[in-house]
């Protein structure tokens, strides 16, 4: 490989193209989930611990912070398992090409701002 | 040494086994959260019993586990990738590698307690 080949790793004049922004929010949302799952297994516990705690929990998430915070869990959760599925179509070979991929991106961001603002309604 | 290092910590040393697990705990984990999805949607003022009673049954503890399970396997590859991409030296790189193989055996010992204390 030439060593002497320009090289640009400036995050401020690199150009973000839809299908690498839906490519890097697919990591960032799993991260996220991945951070968030005590949160999850804490709700679960408590929501199968007793009638109680069953009600505890729905109170402690009519909460504004907490509503917000299961938002952001949910829409991150949602995200990542549609531009999952688009990478499991590509796997397949549907979408492979420049042009797929750039409509499947597009595709991806619209279904999951719509479930974002689904998850949002169907919270608040 | 760096190479070695590299490999110790991926779930199976095998890039395109890893690469299959991913898929196959992707699908799993899939179905799973949509039948979760589609139970609660179904379920209008759910209450403490019924709730209970889904997580009781034997089929669906054995669904959760292997929810669990392959949820343990894809966020450990996932995370292994990620690790690797972006954390350029090693000893950081296994800091963080260990801390997350530590917190996936803990929740899962965790949820295991949930789920069969029922």
């Amino acid at each position: 490989m030439n060593k002497q080949r320009p090289v640009n790793l400036n995050l401020l004049t690199i150009k973000f193209p839809l299908p690498a922004i839906v490519s890097i929010l697919h990591r960032a949302s799993g991260v996220f989930v991945f951070l968030l799952i005590p949160l999850l297994l804490w709700m679960l516990a408590l929501s199968l611990g007793s009638p109680s705690q069953f009600d505890d929990l729905q109170n402690t998430l009519t909460s504004a912070g907490m509503k917000f915070l299961l938002w952001l869990f949910l829409s991150a959760l949602l995200y990542h398992l549609v531009a999952g599925i688009r990478h499991l179509l590509m796997d397949v070979g549907v979408g492979e090409s420049l042009m797929g991929g750039r409509i499947s991106a597009i595709v991806t961001m619209i279904c999951a701002i719509l479930l974002a603002v689904l998850t949002g309604i169907w919270l608040w | 040494m760096v190479k070695k290092l590299t490999n110790i910590f991926s779930l199976s040393g095998n890039g395109l086994r890893d690469w299959m697990v991913q898929r196959v705990t992707a699908v799993i984990a899939a179905v799973y959260l949509l039948f979760i999805i589609g139970y609660i949607l179904s379920h209008t003022n759910l209450n403490y019993f019924d709730w209970q009673a889904l997580f009781a049954n034997p089929w669906m503890k054995v669904f959760s586990m292997l929810f669990l399970i392959s949820l343990g396997l894809h966020a450990w590859i996932g995370m292994w990738t990620i690790f690797t991409d972006y954390i350029k030296s090693v000893s950081v790189r296994l800091v963080f590698h260990v801390v997350t193989l530590v917190a996936l055996l803990a929740y899962f010992i965790w949820a295991v307690q949930i789920l069969w204390g029922l």
